[in-house]
């Protein structure tokens, strides 16, 4: 048996290993932002705040995070809209040609980035929309709706479908059940599929590099000041970019998780 | 209108077949706007490619000459291959590597763990890919931090950046979280029974993992070595910036060609290319892991 046990202790090692491949670069990003040194080499120097100073100084810095904000925002509302109304369909209606709409509807993913960024520009350029802040937003809501419609699409599996058909049953019109039964069932699969996907476009750089033209994400700035030298306020923006995106994915798994919990536990 | 007239939910059986406003409002939206921003674009993206450039203008036609002039370039072949072969490579370490983490997860701790390193795992999809690969560059170049430690037992220094070493470092960093994951739910559904009644029936520890595991979890295996290969065919960041951008990825290529020559419609040709090449993939991986074992 005491070998079973050093084989499963190697096992449990090898895991630490993997997570430690994991977040060292998340860590390291963190580390080398209150960094004085110019390069980044071990061992460190000491403790700044210079290169957050820098960054909050920069009117570019400020217009990106702006921009991003904006772009953010708009397309988590438009992609768990439409998310929400993919999955709601699939949950509902069966119908000829379910296959082919699901796989319009979770197919982008699956498209490399740099195809949709250049397959955008080129429609937009042609028809004199490329550039602006709404370039980024519409290319955004097709990345991102296909999870909105996961996240959301798994809340409904959990749902009784007698509840809707009770409330049928006491005279509520299909918009009244809705209102009434699925949406409030739904809710924090919404907040969560809203965190998310706005976590996905704060951090999406490939199609918003094409699109952008002068209105610059963050992440497309990062993909700018990767391209030229070794420069610290790269891991002062990054982990900005990190906190940001993490309490968003950290919210939107809280939220779902609390709540199913929850419900669970009161047995509805 | 009551909702008796329409569909049931989640039941199969005789159906009335009915449109109502009710029913398009909730399947329409995502059939618009993907029909508008993601299939018509893909398909001016073949237009687009029968187009000319004049003068640094693109001049609308019917021309094969992009499709003519990529396909006799030894460039192009070189780097299609090349980013399969990468692609390739790092979809087969990806899953290996994979593999014992996601096992141990799965059969080796408790549900609670499971339940945290899942949530750990899913996290960094969502964060900057980016930052992530700037944080490689400062591990791994001529005087970095691996370097600088292999330095110190008086080894090296060894070249970790700019070749594919450097590659695949980013591609795992990209891939190896949600690999896990997918593996991980897969093994986590394999019926313990079956794994029992193998060891009562005299199979050994590792044939068991071969000859029973691998084969019940095959789909999530396949799936993450799926999702593996899409990843990797298209990115250009870990090629770019830690694999040192030369010779060129097909995304290389990609950007090359818009951005610096005005080209699109021969950038246009790779990206189908692409897309052809990766769809011809996916549904043979998707056959192959649903397909029954005989």
């Amino acid at each position: 048996m005491s070998q079973g046990n050093s084989k499963s202790l190697l096992l449990r090692g090898y895991v630490v290993l993997v997570f430690i491949f994991v977040f060292t670069p998340i860590v390291t990003s963190f580390i080398f932002s209150v960094n004085s040194d110019r390069f980044p080499t071990i061992p460190l120097g000491h403790f700044t705040t210079h290169w957050y100073e820098t960054i909050f100084a920069d009117p570019d810095v400020w217009d990106a995070f702006r921009v991003s904000g904006i772009v953010s925002i708009t397309v988590a509302i438009l992609a768990t809209f439409i998310g929400f109304c993919t999955a709601y369909t699939d949950y509902r209606y069966n119908f000829t040609g379910k296959a082919l709409y699901l796989s319009l509807a979770l197919l982008p993913p699956t498209i490399p980035l740099v195809i949709m960024g250049l397959a955008m520009l080129a429609l937009l350029a042609r028809i004199n929309m490329s550039g602006e802040i709404y370039s980024i937003v519409v290319s955004h809501v097709v990345l991102c709706s296909p999870f909105a419609m996961a996240v959301i699409r798994m809340r409904l599996a959990q749902i009784n479908p007698d509840l809707e058909s009770a409330a049928w049953n006491l005279g509520a019109s299909n918009w009244r059940a809705m209102r009434e039964v699925i949406v409030p069932f739904c809710r924090p699969a919404i907040a969560s599929a809203f965190c998310l996907t706005a976590a996905v476009s704060f951090d999406e750089f490939a199609v918003a590099w094409f699109v952008s033209g002068l209105n610059k994400t963050v992440p497309v700035i990062i993909l700018e000041i990767l391209q030229g030298n070794t420069d610290p306020q790269i891991n002062a923006i990054g982990s900005i970019v990190f906190i940001t995106s993490m309490t968003l994915v950290i919210l939107a798994q809280l939220i779902l998780m609390r709540k199913t919990i929850n419900q669970t536990a009161t047995g509805i | 209108m009551s909702g008796n007239d329409t569909l049931l939910p989640g039941r199969p059986g005789p159906q009335r077949r009915q449109v109502t406003l009710y029913g398009l409002t909730w399947s329409m939206p995502i059939v618009i706007w993907q029909l508008i921003f993601f299939v018509f674009p893909l398909i001016f993206l073949v237009v687009l490619s029968f187009w000319l450039v004049k003068n640094y203008r693109m001049v609308p036609g019917f021309d094969t000459i992009n499709w003519v002039k990529m396909f006799s370039k030894g460039y192009f072949w070189d780097a299609y291959w090349r980013t399969l072969g990468y692609a390739g490579v790092a979809t087969i370490v990806t899953s290996i590597l994979a593999f014992p983490c996601a096992f141990a997860l799965a059969f080796k701790v408790s549900p609670k763990v499971r339940r945290w390193a899942l949530f750990f795992l899913i996290v960094p999809f969502f964060t900057s890919y980016l930052v992530r690969t700037y944080s490689w560059q400062i591990f791994l170049n001529d005087n970095g931090i691996f370097n600088t430690l292999f330095a110190f037992v008086g080894l090296g220094p060894f070249q970790l950046l700019n070749n594919f070493f450097g590659t695949l470092v980013g591609y795992l960093t990209l891939c190896l979280p949600l690999v896990v994951v997918l593996q991980l739910i897969s093994l986590a559904n394999v019926d313990r029974t079956l794994i029992e009644a193998a060891h009562n029936l005299g199979c050994g520890r590792l044939r068991t993992v071969f000859q029973v595991i691998i084969p019940l979890a095959k789909i999530g295996i396949i799936l993450g070595a799926v999702f593996t290969f899409i990843l990797t065919f298209g990115d250009f960041v870990s090629p770019y910036y830690l694999g040192g951008s030369k010779p060129p990825t097909l995304s290389i290529l990609i950007i090359d060609t818009t951005k610096s020559g005005q080209q699109w419609p021969r950038a246009a040709v790779v990206a189908i290319v692409m897309i052809v090449t990766l769809l011809t993939i996916m549904f043979a991986s998707v056959a192959a892991a649903y397909r029954k074992r005989t």
